[in-house]
């Protein structure tokens, strides 16, 4: 029962190694090679350029480009411009280099303790951060001025600070929530100290949506350096793309020229790591799966259905015959997860669907509702309720069937609700949806409804948001909205496994009672033997997504058909077996 | 009482309560509790009666606000960060959920060589308790290698077994562990737990909310209901013939795998409902 998942379904759910996914993006390719290259000329401008960016020659004065040894031509006062531009490479990767450094060592450390401690240190560094962020960034450069005394550097260091509550606020977000992972916890109790747990747990997670942000901070220095050098803020004796810009634009009527190389190199350079860190965050964060159709099933919905469009007299309720459900993994490959279920389900009787995890029961139950997520669909077979073709049917046509005929109760009552609304204006909502009763008659039928499922404060409830009711309580709401419109199935899928036992069984006889009193079928998906016994006169057993046993639930308990059946009816723990005291067993011990 | 192992005295357990000035919350009112070596005390109780808490604040997961938590004679309430460590080495967890307790990103062999790495053991010596460790909870060896995900819930549960299993502790407290897991590996997973206890005298503090499983493994049973505890005693005495009404109600609530048997269940279930509706008994859900 417990084998290792299989090699091919392993394999299925290895996702490809993000660097890898990078080296298929060729946007990621190309700004990569664009970043690194101004990287790799601006710490080389030194050795490579052919005069000194600021060695002043007053011949060469707005020389032209292709000059003899100025290759870019010359600015007004005589400077070669290509190797101004490999300078100003250079300042323009220090710039970023500082200026991120310095975020990304405040923003990742106090963002660590700030989430991983106490709420207090947590407080106080939110302040500090907020406090810092409501500063206008470019204008404290220039009021700090006299303190920086021009130096690039230092007014990146500044910068840096200035851009820490950014990555702040990235690390605190996400630290919040690994500390609530259990496995946090676990490595408390085995004893780690906070230091470790830090670098191991919790770094790692932290570690994809930093690098991306590092790559948008890189490039916002490099804007706020050229900025503050434009307003020629800062020495002139500091080559970078801002100041290029400002004296070629100051020079723009007698040679354009020279406005237009810094210009574009600097353009260049922010849109690069703008569009590297872009590519990182789709192969960090992984793109979403895309819907894709399994082929097979578009041939199968092409072809016509034997007899299934085709209304049929005298039919139970509803037949389900050779239905297959398949996955499209991200590798591509289609999975099954149901094979061959038929069943029949008559009018007013109450159905077991039992199976341990993975075998399927809830797909099947998906599938009768036409709910399905994107990557999954009916492969092949059939689901007609009332002689009525189930499979293949437009969202449309589903839409009149769902709801009114068919209801459906799920197995987390609270993620059911929407916390945003009021429980009644929810159940108002269905209500009109299905029938054409006005807004007051939809209200009253609703407190009778929730009156109906055994709820005393109705008014309350009603004008209760779903935070504020309990998780027993939720579940009776949403029986009420499955019921309100008499369905003549009702598909309750495990509706007790999150509620306490007391609960269970008050949410079965209600069940019980309705069911009774409406005549509707309920197909109950389940894993616990107890709650079919109690609710169920039909069973169905599945297994990997194929109908193992289909019997009477008094002829399954006691005369279980299938090996596969008696061995999950063994498994259920004997109430009979009751552990002794210790003191009776203590000879055994050591 | 000193050869008790873990001795819980009025313990109390506040949460702070969001919004400016909110009082805070009292979830555990003063609960008492004994664990012998060797011996497994189930903990059943239904969801926020406060059962999980006990077990966190034993191990220093929640701030205790008062009582006396004492481990083997020593208080361990409001240990400090270094103290509480140490304490690692005798006190254990496994939590319910195999899929959140283990960390996605680490090997096997990872996740179970950080406690022992932690204290100081060698590579190598780490290596060969693990190999022992996976194979004292039926995995196989070359399970070091694998990530969590390549496995089943049962075998993570194991896996998280063998993590608690490694410094070789005294007490683990086992936080719902097999609620999340099919009915086949439960009692598997069940086993192995009264197995091991059975060689190395462990004692477990088992917390769960279903009275068949508590049967099953523990020696004496606690019921807590909104943060007391109601009733205590003898696992056979208290889950066939309790006293307190809400022990009742929540023993004959579980439903059991027999038509006939549940059918009866349930009329006298409803009995004793109205019984005490009409006594005014406060042990309802509602």
């Amino acid at each position: 029962m417990e084998q290792l998942v299989t090699d091919s379904a392993l394999r299925s759910s290895t996702r490809r190694s993000p660097l890898r996914r990078l080296l298929r993006d060729p946007q990621a390719i190309i700004t990569a090679i664009l970043v690194l290259a101004f990287i790799a000329l601006g710490l080389l401008a030194p050795l490579i350029s052919p005069h000194d960016p600021n060695g002043v020659s007053l011949q060469e004065a707005n020389a032209a480009v292709g000059t003899r040894g100025y290759f870019l031509g010359a600015d007004q006062s005589g400077r070669d411009i290509l190797s101004r531009l490999l300078a100003s490479a250079g300042t323009s990767i220090v710039s970023g280099a500082i200026g991120a450094g310095v975020a990304l060592v405040i923003g990742v450390t106090a963002g660590l303790v700030g989430g991983y401690f106490g709420r207090r240190i947590s407080a106080v560094a939110e302040w500090i951060f907020n406090l810092v962020m409501t500063f206008p960034g470019v204008l404290v450069l220039i009021v700090l001025y006299p303190i920086t005394k021009g130096d690039y550097r230092v007014t990146m260091l500044i910068f840096g600070v200035m851009l820490s509550p950014n990555i702040f606020r990235i690390v605190k977000n996400l630290v919040v929530s690994v500390k609530q992972e259990l496995y946090v916890d676990a490595a408390r109790v085995s004893g780690l100290s906070n230091a470790r747990i830090l670098g191991r747990h919790v770094l790692v997670v932290v570690r994809g949506p930093v690098i991306i942000a590092t790559a948008f901070l890189v490039s916002a220095s490099v804007g706020i350096q050229s900025g503050l050098a434009f307003l020629g803020i800062g020495s002139n004796q500091v080559p970078s793309f801002g100041a290029m810009i400002g004296d070629g634009f100051a020079n723009l009527y007698r040679a354009p020229l020279q406005f237009v190389w810094p210009s574009l190199a600097l353009g260049i350079l922010t849109a690069s790591l703008v569009l590297f860190g872009n590519a990182l965050r789709d192969a960090l964060e992984g793109a979403r799966p895309r819907p894709v159709r399994d082929p097979r099933a578009e041939q199968a919905a092409a072809a016509p259905v034997a007899g299934g469009m085709a209304l049929r007299g005298a039919e139970p309720l509803l037949v389900i015959e050779h239905l297959a459900v398949a996955y499209r993994s991200p590798s591509g490959e289609p999975t099954e997860v149901v094979s061959d279920v038929s069943f029949v389900l008559e009018s007013g009787v109450t159905m077991g669907l039992v199976g341990e995890s993975g075998s399927g029961k809830t797909q099947t139950a998906f599938a009768i509702l036409g709910v399905l997520p994107p990557e999954g669909a009916v492969v092949r077979g059939s689901i007609r309720l009332n002689g009525v073709e189930l499979v293949r049917r437009s969202e449309r046509e589903l839409r009149t069937v769902r709801g009114r005929e068919i209801a459906y109760i799920p197995q987390e009552p609270m993620s059911n609700l929407d916390p945003s609304f009021t429980v009644g204006s929810q159940l108002v909502e269905g209500v009109r949806a299905t029938t054409s009763m006005s807004r007051r008659e939809a209200r009253a039928a609703v407190l009778a409804l929730l009156e109906r499922v055994g709820i005393r404060d109705t008014e309350r409830v009603f004008s209760s948001y779903p935070h504020q009711i309990s998780g027993g309580m939720a579940q009776r709401v949403l029986i009420a909205g499955a019921v309100a419109s008499r369905p003549r199935l009702l598909i309750a899928d495990e509706p007790t496994t999150a509620l306490d036992v007391t609960v269970q069984a008050e949410i079965l006889d209600l069940l019980r009672d309705l069911q009774a009193e409406m005549g509707m079928a309920v197909l109950f998906v389940t894993h616990n033997f107890g709650v079919v016994a109690d609710i169920c006169e039909r069973v169905v057993v599945m297994r990997s997504g194929r109908v193992i046993e289909s019997s009477a639930v008094r002829d399954m308990f006691e005369v279980p058909q299938e090996a596969y059946t008696r061995q999950l009816l063994d498994a259920i723990l004997d109430d009979a077996v009751v552990r002794p005291p210790l003191r009776a067993t203590s000879g055994a011990i050591r | 009482m000193t050869d008790q192992l873990l001795e819980i005295d009025d313990l109390r357990v506040t949460f702070a309560t969001r919004g400016f000035r909110a009082r805070p919350k009292e979830v555990l009112h003063g609960v008492s509790l004994r664990i012998a070596p060797g011996e497994t005390l189930g903990v059943v109780g239904e969801s926020g009666s406060g059962k999980t808490t006990i077990g966190r604040a034993v191990l220093g997961l929640v701030p205790t606000s008062g009582g006396s938590i004492r481990f083997d004679g020593r208080d361990i309430t409001g240990l400090g960060d270094r103290q509480r460590r140490e304490l690692a080495r005798d006190i254990q967890v496994v939590f319910q959920d195999p899929y959140t307790s283990l960390n996605p990103s680490m090997t096997i062999g990872d996740i179970l060589s950080e406690p022992l790495v932690a204290r100081g053991a060698t590579g190598k010596d780490a290596r060969a308790r693990i190999r022992a460790l996976l194979d004292q909870v039926g995995l196989p060896t070359d399970a070091v290698e694998r990530l969590p995900r390549e496995f089943s819930g049962g075998q993570r549960q194991r896996v998280a077994i063998a993590r608690a299993l490694a410094p070789a502790p005294r007490l683990i407290v086992c936080d719902e562990p097999v609620s999340a897991l099919d009915l086949t590996t439960q009692a598997r997973v069940l086993d192995l737990l009264i197995d091991i206890q059975d060689r190395t005298g462990v004692a477990y503090l088992f917390v769960s909310h279903d009275l068949t499983v508590i049967r099953h493994i523990s020696h004496r049973v606690a019921v807590v209901y909104n943060g007391d505890i109601v009733e205590t005693g003898e696992t056979a005495h208290v889950t066939s013939d309790p006293e307190h009404p809400y022990t009742q109600r929540l023993l004959l609530a579980a439903p059991v795998a027999d038509p006939a048997d549940q059918e009866r269940r349930r009329a006298e279930r409803l009995r004793l409902a109205q019984q005490h509706h009409e006594q005014d008994v406060p042990a309802g859900a509602l």
